[in-house]
């Protein structure tokens, strides 16, 4: 059932498009040679360039032009070999030049398509309009004194790839889904880190709503918006907003608004008749950007196994289901480090001990991927203890916690605690005799066809042993002594 | 007098140790002290930093090291950064600022051991052409009429402060820029050789910029082979400047010796303006004469679009320089004014900074990009401006280079032509459909008017040959025998 909004009008539809704006990683500026590094003492990354002095120019940085094609061939988009560089001109202290270099008429990428997957299983396709290049602006500090703004210029000219989605989205869910798939992407590039708190990924959303079958009516922008959840949040309260301004017999007015996250609404920041006319034109400091076939050809062939094609190995050659597939191929880092921990085991039990103990433990001690609470190795090894039977299933998860809490190898934790399963028949077939003599009523209920008795015996033999029994082993005994007598 | 010596004569001089590389300096420095009052042709006089540098010239020459301008002193236009001297572009608003950098052009020559005097004057911005906009105070010319030496005259523009000094002996040779005719009419005014090369040919790195696509740096000098030295010196490709153009520098110098026979010259129907006084009129059909006796054939042609030039150049200029002039907000560098709020301290950083030629300027160039009329004007600009170049590219099928003349008055008086911007617009005539064009340019002193002002000739070469056009500069400089002298000069 597709998303909609209920209304006192009845149903409306949600349409979203998205631009986003990603940090391209580079060492150098767009079009300086200034270092990008997030988080360096205030305008101690800033070129003559980028604080706009006399006579100097903007070189385009072609390792970021590069990563522009990365990204548009990731996107399955149309690289342009001709593309511009505009100017769109406005005053503000932090945009030293007074103009903002950007890509306006001809963007360097075109149209592209990706594929979102969705809760309920099924995927969508989320068109992509134009991928451009342009320069990021500083940063104003107006909190830091009680007269003074400060400008910090580290960010003035990083470059930045906006990427616009066709209006295809139409629920905060699908919203959701689709930047997550963009980042996922970026990351598997890497042409963005994709760190929405530290800004190098940030997000406009445009919302409007209809009714079934009408065209579209008009669009707000909610401006950087910096979370996946905020993007969601925003969508819906936005969509709700509008309904209601349908609805009371009002008209929404296209403007910019901001998503106010704490109090999970938007507001006004400026409407239409007080936007800028950036008066773009193009850059006369800059040729036109034209790219060889021959050089995109190149960079395509080097370009690294993206999501999509990772998720169809996975499941084809490991065996996976496309869930699991696809929770273990989102992040790079993740399906690396399943791929570690599945080389030469069994590839499901690798992905359930994954996406289950692994991921709940990281989840909960509020760790990542890159710094994950047991290395690939160690919950590889931990997994080769289960296969040659040194640990039965139960154990593996108490060895797993403390491997995440010491640190340790679980073989090492093994031997320390004496967790080595018991395979030896004669201590099985003891403790088997032992429980069944204590419980003589239970054995009479059992054989009477009380079956289900059975796990009882089981547990309280595995009890018997600390835990450490063989259950093969404990279930053929105890088959084998209950049901001798049965008939 | 050293100040009287060409370039060429001064490289030969120091090399035979005729005079050292401090003389010829100091000769220069005395001059400006004895002149520049008068003048105004320089803002700043860089004195102690000459000397150094006549010093370093001498201890190379001694050492057998000497480089094609070593110990040879010059003036540089206020528009060219120069790292450690205050760079002022006509303008208050950059204040006290002294560029941490060294352009790309100025670098060359200091490469190449040159010797800088210091900056000179220029209207704001390189708007302007008469030096009148300039807001450090007009630049007299050093030329009078010769019915009344008491006329104050202007040395043209932008590059007038250029001009005038290298006529007035203080400087042997001086930098400028063109971007719609600002070295070429200075040094018609001025009876000087001024070159606008091909668009590319010298890095705008480092050169405050009026309009990007627009500006050209070339050099000012006394002779044909003066301005070819310079030019050698200053151009080459910079990766610095996306729009310089990676071609390797020929030998200019030995180009003005090719001569001109069995090249064929065009001469534009075109280049004609209503009421243009006749002895302009006759110096051209002289100038045609020179060449032909000279073994050029001459060619009719025509260059349909060249009225619409200036129009061109009005749009595409003042758009390009709003956009450029933007970065001057008193936030960074320069003169600031505080205000109530951000757009306050623009407003009154920018009200006071930028004097009356600038804001028109700015002001035109926000209008032609905005919203509504951009395609009436700036995109309309721009397929004129393609129009106009198809003109040059379907004149060169045909010739080799042109003949026009280079402005279309004599130097006027100060005072005169400002009523009315549009009157002060139309010197840029025949200078600025070069310029939208990009191909290289160049005015050489042909003769006289009846006040006995100098008049210029402007020949004009294909992309990137610039040897064409020294070779043709050459031969008019020596038919014209141009001898004449400013009466304001060094020992005048």
């Amino acid at each position: 059932m597709a998303y909609a909004i209920e209304g006192s009008t009845g149903p409306w539809e949600v349409v979203v498009g998205l631009e986003v704006h990603a940090q391209v990683v580079s060492n150098a500026k767009l079009f300086s040679g200034a270092a990008t590094a997030f988080g360096a003492e205030p305008n101690s990354q800033v070129s003559f360039v980028d604080a706009a002095f006399p006579g100097m120019l903007p070189v385009i940085n072609a390792e970021c032009v590069a990563q522009a094609v990365r990204t548009g061939l990731g996107l399955n988009a149309r690289i342009n070999t001709v593309s511009r560089f505009d100017r769109k001109n406005y005053f503000y202290a932090d945009l030293p030049a007074g103009y903002q270099i950007s890509q306006f008429e001809h963007p360097i990428v075109g149209t592209g398509e990706i594929e979102v997957e969705l809760a309920d299983g099924s995927t969508k396709a989320i068109g992509i309009t134009r991928l451009h290049l342009e320069q990021d602006a500083g940063k104003s500090l107006h909190d830091q004194h009680p007269t003074k703004s400060l400008i910090d210029l580290n960010r003035a000219g990083v470059a930045l790839m906006e990427i616009v989605s066709e209006p295809d989205i139409r629920s905060p869910e699908e919203a959701g889904a689709y930047v997550r798939k963009l980042r996922s992407i970026l990351r598997y590039l890497g042409t963005c880190d994709g760190n929405m708190e530290e800004g190098s990924m940030r997000a406009d959303v445009n919302v409007s709503v209809r009714k079934h079958g009408e065209p579209y009516r008009t669009r707000c922008e909610v401006k950087n918006v910096n979370s996946i959840r905020f993007v969601m949040q925003a969508v819906e309260a936005e969509a709700a907003r509008q309904v209601e301004v349908w609805e009371a017999g009002g008209t929404v007015t296209q403007e910019t608004r901001l998503f106010d996250s704490n109090r999970g609404i938007t507001r006004s920041m400026r409407s239409k008749e007080d936007a800028h006319d950036y008066r773009y034109f193009p850059d006369p400091d800059l040729l036109p950007l034209v790219l060889e076939e021959d050089w995109i050809a190149s960079l395509k062939a080097a370009l690294p196994e993206l999501p999509d094609a990772k998720r169809a190995r996975f499941i084809q050659s490991y065996g996976l289901t496309p869930y699991d597939a696809a929770v273990l191929v989102a992040e790079k880092a993740t399906a690396q480090f399943y791929e570690v921990v599945a080389k030469g085991r069994d590839p499901k039990i690798a992905a359930n001990w994954i996406t289950g103990d692994f991921f709940a433990a990281m989840n909960r001690l509020g760790r990542s991927i890159e710094d994950p609470p047991v290395t690939a190795g160690q919950l590889g090894g931990l997994l080769d203890l289960m296969a040659d039977n040194t640990i039965n299933g139960r154990i593996a998860k108490d060895v797993f916690e403390a491997m995440v809490e010491t640190g340790k190898d679980a073989a090492a934790i093994v031997d320390e605690k004496g967790l080595r399963q018991v395979t030896d028949t004669g201590a099985i077939d003891d403790a088997v005799e032992r429980i069944l003599a204590a419980n003589p009523d239970k054995v009479a209920e059992y054989r009477s066809g009380k079956d289900k008795l059975f796990g009882f015996f089981v547990g309280q033999t595995m009890k018997a042993m600390a835990g450490k029994g063989n259950p093969a082993l404990i279930n053929e005994t105890l088959k084998r002594r209950l049901d001798s007598r049965k008939e | 007098m050293l100040t009287d010596l060409t370039i060429a004569q001064a490289r030969d001089g120091l090399r035979a140790k005729a005079f050292s590389a401090v003389d010829l300096t100091m000769a220069h420095l005395h001059a400006i002290e004895a002149l520049n009052p008068r003048l105004n042709a320089y803002i700043t006089v860089s004195h102690a930093r000459a000397v150094d540098q006549a010093r370093a010239a001498d201890a190379a020459l001694a050492a057998g090291d000497a480089r094609p301008l070593t110990g040879v002193p010059l003036a540089i236009k206020d528009l060219f950064c120069t790292e450690g001297v205050r760079t002022t572009a006509g303008s208050k608003i950059l204040g006290p600022f002294v560029p941490p950098y060294e352009s790309t052009v100025t670098a060359n020559l200091l490469r190449d051991g040159a010797v800088f005097l210091g900056k000179t004057n220029m209207d704001e911005f390189a708007m302007g052409s008469s030096n009148m906009t300039s807001a450090y105070g007009p630049v007299e010319n050093p030329w009078k009429r010769k019915q009344d030496n008491t006329a104050v005259l202007v040395p043209g523009g932008s590059s007038g402060g250029s001009a005038a000094a290298v006529a007035a002996r203080l400087a042997m040779g001086a930098t400028g820029t063109d971007t719609g005719g600002s070295i070429r009419q200075p040094a018609s005014f001025c009876g000087l050789v001024g070159v606008k090369p091909t668009y590319g040919r010298c890095s705008r790195w480092g050169v405050v910029a009026f309009a990007s696509s627009l500006d050209h740096p070339g050099p000012f000098a006394r002779t044909v082979q003066d301005s070819a030295i310079l030019l050698g010196s200053m151009a080459g490709h910079d990766p610095k400047d996306s729009t310089s153009a990676p071609v390797p520098v020929p030998d200019f110098e030995a180009a003005c010796a090719r001569g001109v026979k069995g090249l064929r010259i065009g001469v534009p129907r075109e280049y004609h303006a209503d009421g243009m006084p006749t002895e302009i009129d006759a110096l051209w059909q002289q100038g045609i004469g020179w060449l032909r006796e000279a073994g050029a054939e001459i060619v009719d042609v025509s260059l349909p679009h060249t009225k619409y030039g200036l129009a061109t150049y009005y749009i595409v200029a003042p758009a390009e320089a709003s956009s450029n002039l933007s970065r001057y907000d008193g936030v960074r560098f320069g003169s600031r004014r505080n205000g109530e709020d951000l757009r306050d301290l623009y407003e009154r950083t920018r009200a006071e900074g930028f004097g009356p030629e600038v804001r028109r300027r700015v002001l035109i160039g926000t209008y032609v990009l905005s919203a509504g009329y951009y395609d009436a004007y700036y995109l309309r600009a721009q397929k004129i401006r393609s129009l106009i170049l198809k003109d040059f590219t379907d004149a060169f099928a045909k010739v080799d280079a042109l003949l026009t003349t280079t402005a279309p008055t004599a130097p006027f008086a100060q005072g005169e032509n400002m009523d009315d911007p549009v009157k002060m617009y139309l010197n840029d005539l025949f200078t600025v459909p070069s310029n939208l064009a990009g191909v290289p340019a160049a005015s050489i002193p042909a003769g006289l008017d009846a006040n006995g002002l100098p008049v210029g000739l402007q020949v004009i070469g294909k992309p990137f040959d610039e040897e064409t056009v020294f070779a043709v500069a050459a031969v008019i400089e020596q038919a014209a025998g141009f001898t004449a002298l400013p009466s304001l000069r060094a020992g005048g």
